[in-house]
């Protein structure tokens, strides 16, 4: 354990065909590692870039150039070891029951009913869904809906959690709330996090480590923040002022250039 | 105390419905004694014949044959459909190679065939299977083929990582969740398979509720005329409430039938 480099990307570039024909690099000499055990979020600018990040190590797209490692392989496909945690609440599926959404990935894999079920009930309470078990994902909120979407994940047993702003749709009280239960879901399970967000909040109450991204296109890392504000975090101690205006600088001037 | 709630809620729902029969019916036995005409029975007269051609069974059977009429060509046209429209959505090469085919022949109504049926099939079932089947064919290909293209990128790759194969994708994401889509095709091909059977019927039958209604004209029935209308309007109800049950099951209680 605590392999610092359980996930690398190694001099990344990707471009893509945009609508008008002509191409468009979204990131190039990217170079990230993220240990096995470490919480990572990576912060930018709106179009910097970070989902094209995601994407690639999800596994969803690949690379133009360089190459991306995962548990001493390279990543060619999608693997249930990387387990994506959406913003989108339409990766639900509205004609299952919540705990037939939780069973989904067991079931695909063969696990007979009586022993998913048992499991998916187990993930449903650790995000704290108990008697929700036979609603349809129509008839929960918002927050609900995104630990439906984190018991899913965790149901499979994966290595890593892929967060492509999974709390940026919820409303103020519910973000944080969902942020303290991640946390306390990986206290208990340290499993690697790739957490993407453009909320410097949310990334300090959240992350071991951040890293900040340039203003796309053809962006890099610009530099990374260690995150020392321990197990339970505040928002008002003076250490995490010092950390919100360090992350602060480092991202303004990227911000001011992605709305040139 | 929840399910109790919900059975006031499908109470309340159904006496909403037997009010809203009750407001059309009311609405017609008033346009009737306002303008009182030989040629615009009201509900009482409508109904106590329509009670007398059940009685006599040819409402019965006029009704029924149209129905297995419909009933045929229309599975047989979903049957065809449905694939169809399934490997247009997920196969672009297919897509571009049937739509050719299909955006031609969408545009040529049943109606227009009805000519080349008869020639073709004869006067017997045959020919109106034919229509309804053509007539259902080309809606069912086109909105399951928009329905699979309209799939949230985010269910497919979900499932991708859940560890699902490119088979169970399609069969326990892709199909369900094109399901509501496929449904709505289905609801409206329904509705053109009723207009398509009537149309037929009055130009080349000797039974079913298209024939019930000509003969009417023929033989100034106006009371059979409506028993006829009466009936395709009560029918049609009772079918389509029945893909809406489908779409909310598929589609969660907000789809846009709901």
């Amino acid at each position: 354990m605590n392999n610092k480099s359980f996930t690398s990307f190694i001099d990344v570039a990707k471009s893509f065909c945009s609508i008008n024909g002509s191409l468009h690099e979204a990131v190039r000499d990217f170079n990230l590692d993220i240990g096995d055990n470490e919480f990572f979020c990576l912060l930018g600018p709106t179009g910097c870039g970070k989902t094209t990040v995601l994407n690639m190590l999800a596994g969803f797209e690949s690379p133009t150039s360089g190459s991306i490692n995962f548990a001493g392989k390279n990543i060619t496909s999608t693997d249930s070891k990387r387990a994506v945690i959406f913003q989108s609440q339409d990766s639900l599926y509205p004609w299952l029951t919540v705990i037939d959404n939780v069973e989904f990935g067991l079931r695909m894999k063969g696990m007979p009913k009586a022993q998913r079920r048992q499991l998916a009930a187990e993930f449903l309470k650790l995000v704290g869904l108990s008697g929700h078990e036979n609603k349809h994902p129509s008839e929960l909120s918002g927050g609900m809906k995104q630990r439906v979407q984190i018991a899913r994940v965790l149901a499979n047993n994966p290595r890593m959690l892929l967060m492509d702003e999974p709390f940026a749709a919820l409303d103020a009280q519910t973000r944080t709330l969902m942020q303290q239960e991640l946390r306390r879901i990986w206290v208990r399970d340290r499993l690697s996090v790739l957490f993407i967000t453009h909320d410097i909040d949310e990334a300090l109450m959240l992350a071991s480590r951040i890293g900040v991204m340039r203003a796309g296109p053809a962006s890099s890392i610009k530099g990374f923040i260690e995150v020392r504000l321990g197990e339970e975090r505040s928002r008002t101690t003076s250490d995490y002022a010092e950390h919100f205006q360090e992350v602060h600088n480092m991202i303004r001037e990227e911000v001011m250039r992605s709305h040139q | 105390m929840k399910i109790k709630y919900e059975y006031m809620n499908k109470l309340r729902e159904y006496c909403t419905y037997l009010l809203g029969f009750l407001a059309l019916f009311g609405s017609w036995h008033l346009l009737t004694y306002l303008m009182p005409s030989i040629l615009f029975p009201g509900p009482a007269v409508v109904i106590s014949k329509a009670f007398s051609l059940l009685q006599d069974g040819s409402l019965v059977e006029n009704l029924s044959i149209s129905l297995m009429r419909i009933f045929s060509g229309f599975i047989l046209g979903a049957a065809i459909g449905i694939p169809l429209g399934l490997i247009m959505g997920n196969f672009r090469f297919m897509k571009r190679l049937l739509e050719p085919s299909t955006e031609f022949l969408r545009f040529i109504p049943s109606v227009a065939m009805i000519t080349l049926a008869v020639i073709w099939f004869g006067i017997g079932e045959a020919s109106k299977i034919f229509l309804i089947a053509y007539t259902t064919i080309f809606i069912v290909i086109i909105s399951t083929a928009a329905a699979v293209l309209s799939i949230h990128t985010d269910k497919i790759r979900a499932a991708e990582i859940l560890g699902a194969n490119r088979k169970q994708i399609f069969f326990f994401v892709s199909l369900p969740a094109a399901m509501p889509g496929i449904l709505t095709g289905l609801r409206v091909a329904m509705g053109n398979s009723f207009t398509t059977i009537v149309a037929a019927e009055m130009v080349a039958a000797d039974s079913g509720l298209g024939t019930m209604l000509w003969q009417g004209r023929l033989f100034m029935l106006i009371d059979q005329i409506f028993v006829s209308l009466l009936a395709l309007g009560l029918v049609g109800f009772a079918v389509d409430r029945l893909f809406r049950v489908g779409i909310i099951r598929f589609g969660g209680k907000y789809s846009a039938v709901a």
